[in-house]
């Protein structure tokens, strides 16, 4: 054992100073378990956020490009007042090409094609301004997985069957087996039966998706053998963007990914990652500086025994290993203390705190990744604070020490 | 004269007061240690005693002069080849024992040898205990230095003095913090170590009584050596 010398003082030294090597110990458990509880917890938190947002809808959206305006150049005449040309609803040229030319490109999981647009429903007397979602159900289901959400009755639109959500049912007055009539702009009417209520954990889209199959919903919405938009799920949430940025450079359709059209969520997300590292950093600085500040006092109080130890013949660098030994030990007993504490915090937290539905609102689980990189960066940090008492230890005169 | 363990050379050790004025401490010490000697070092305080100790003892470095320890010159050379030759040719014992508060007797003793690096502990264990026996504290090896009275501190860090077995040993006023009784044993177990090992000694002392006790005797005046002979004639007044 070549560092035997400096574990067997590092140790004894340790356990000399019992009280300060609790406090420090204590310390730097404290702060392991600070930081992994946060990371955890923020980290869950915002996985279960995103997922909920995403889950009922699609991660990019294609959309035929606007119809605009454009002002006539070098004419006597102009017009003083240009205003926006009135939008309706329109199929994207050629979208097989599209869907093939995003089924191809990586990163892209999903590919769906849906016609949609406004109708009203009516049953009896009672009538309500929806969104009918003509869809393909293979295609549409690895997008916003359908069946999970499932109340009553099967996600089945063939034929002239519909699905609708749970509180669209309610205001109508409907269930399984009834019929319900469509009426769209131009006053094309179609009779739907419901087979199915879906609740998708949202109010609104509950009150306003009807699904149809893609066929009836083009030809209802005057589309025929078009889609008003090409939904699609990628694999790495992230890249959402820069699909949808790349995508549109190649087609110049109008494409839109979920972290633009949810901006203000994703700003909230990474300015509440910005806090978390923040309090990381100033935890890692605190949890150094009392490190130090500890070994700085023993460094001090031990004064003479490593005038003496020197006087042995003990070598600088010897001294040094002791002090940074001592460090390393810190760091490395308070993260496997930190973590168990941490453990500990999370699932009495998610015994705690649960979704107002009453699930569980985050697992008390622990990522190994994230419990690995904390020991490795409390022991760096507990050698790197000890590194100011060592040299200073080190550097001690031995006359000096003795004689003090 | 047998082979000297101890050679000084016209030392000189000059301290920097301020910035610019320099006081010299030791003015030329010349002095030969034979060895297997047993030699006192007395003199008033403030004369100089404990920096030629240091500078014996490889603690301090002397400004001009030769010291030569075993043979081997001191000067020119790092601070870690310093520690080595302290750490393989000198013992200290100090006024204050300085024995490490969280270690046992035997631990104590050990220190040099764990310090070094020991290749086999068990053989490292039984030297440390024939050395604690012959300090006449076999039974106490287990004991902290806290649960040890002044007298027996000072036998362990005699003990430990000669855990690497040194050709010489430093002792800084041994007796100084012991009564009467205490310091004359002290004294004799440090003699029959000199005469039985031919180990050499340079004890430090106050107590002109236990100097003449000494085979030789070295006194320092304002930083000189005396002749012997004045030293004599001194004790006589």
């Amino acid at each position: 054992m070549p560092l035997s010398f400096e574990w067997l003082l590092a140790i004894r030294f340790l356990k000399e100073g019992k009280m300060q090597s609790w406090l420090i110990l204590a310390g730097v458990t404290g702060g392991v378990a600070i930081i992994i509880f946060l990371t955890q917890l923020i980290n869950q938190l915002q996985g279960t956020i995103i997922d909920r947002v995403l889950s009922s809808q699609a991660h990019i959206v294609i959309k035929p490009t606007e119809e605009t305006t454009i002002r006539q150049q070098n004419t006597l005449i102009t017009s003083a007042l240009i205003q926006p040309r009135g939008q309706r609803l329109r199929s994207i040229d050629q979208w097989e090409n599209i869907v093939q030319l995003a089924r191809n490109t990586p990163g892209i999981k999903a590919v769906s094609p849906v016609a949609t647009g406004p109708v009203f429903v009516r049953h009896n007397l009672a009538s309500k301004s929806v969104a009918l979602l003509g869809i393909m159900p293979t295609e549409y289901t690895k997008i916003v997985n359908m069946y999970r959400y499932m109340v009553k009755g099967r996600f089945d639109i063939t034929g002239d069957q519909t699905v609708i959500g749970t509180d669209l049912a309610k205001d109508l007055g409907v269930t399984i087996g009834d019929r319900i009539q469509v009426t769209t702009e131009d006053n094309q009417q179609q009779n739907l039966t419901i087979v199915g209520l879906f609740d998708i954990n949202n109010k609104d889209l509950n009150k306003r998706w009807v699904f149809s199959n893609l066929r009836l919903a083009q030809t209802l919405l005057n589309i025929p053998g078009g889609v008003s938009n090409i939904d699609l799920a990628v694999v790495q949430l992230f890249q959402a963007k820069q699909l949808a940025q790349r995508l549109k450079a190649q087609t110049g359709l109008d494409i839109e990914s979920w972290m633009e059209s949810n901006s203000g969520l994703l700003n909230a997300l990474s300015n509440q990652t910005v806090t978390n590292n923040l309090i990381r950093v100033f935890v890692v600085i605190i949890v150094a500086l009392g490190i130090a500040s500890v070994l700085v006092v023993s460094v001090v109080q031990k004064q003479k025994e490593i005038g003496i130890l020197r006087a042995m013949g003990a070598k600088r660098a010897q001294v040094l290993r002791i002090f940074l030994l001592q460090g390393a030990i810190f760091g490395t007993l308070g993260s496997t203390l930190g973590i168990s504490l941490s453990f500990g915090l999370l699932t009495l937290f998610s015994l705690i705190y649960k979704s107002p539905d009453g699930s569980m609102l985050f697992t008390a689980q622990l990522d190994p990744k994230l419990a690995i990189m904390a020991s490795i960066v409390a022991m760096i940090v507990g050698i790197l604070a000890a590194l100011v008492p060592a040299r200073r230890a080190a550097r001690m005169d031995p006359v000096q020490a003795i004689r003090s | 004269m047998s082979t000297p363990i101890l050679e000084l050379i016209d030392i000189r050790k000059s301290y920097a007061i301020g910035t610019s004025v320099e006081t010299e401490v030791l003015h030329g010490i010349n002095m030969t240690l034979s060895s297997g000697s047993f030699n006192a070092l007395t003199g008033p305080s403030g004369s100089g005693k404990s920096t030629l100790l240091n500078l014996i003892g490889l603690l301090e470095s002397p400004t001009s002069g030769t010291l030569r320890i075993n043979q081997h010159d001191t000067q020119n050379i790092t601070d870690a080849e310093l520690t080595k030759l302290r750490g393989q040719n000198i013992g200290f014992v100090f006024q204050f024992h300085h024995l490490l508060p969280a270690f046992n007797a035997l631990e104590n003793v050990m220190m040099p040898a764990i310090i070094h690096q020991y290749s086999d502990k068990q053989a490292a264990t039984t030297h440390a205990k024939s050395l604690l026996s012959a300090v006449g504290l076999a039974d106490a090896w287990h004991k902290k230095p806290s649960e040890l009275s002044g007298g027996m501190q000072q036998r362990i860090a005699i003990a430990r003095a000669l855990m690497l077995k040194p050709p010489l040993i430093l002792a800084d006023e041994p007796t100084g913090n012991l009564d009467t009784h205490a310091a004359d044993d002290i004294f004799k177990l440090m003699k029959q170590i000199n005469e039985t090992q031919g180990i050499t000694f340079l004890i430090v002392t106050h107590d002109t009584k236990l100097a003449a006790r000494c085979q030789n005797r070295y006194h320092l005046v304002d930083g000189a050596l005396t002749h012997p002979e004045d030293f004599a004639s001194e004790n006589l007044n």
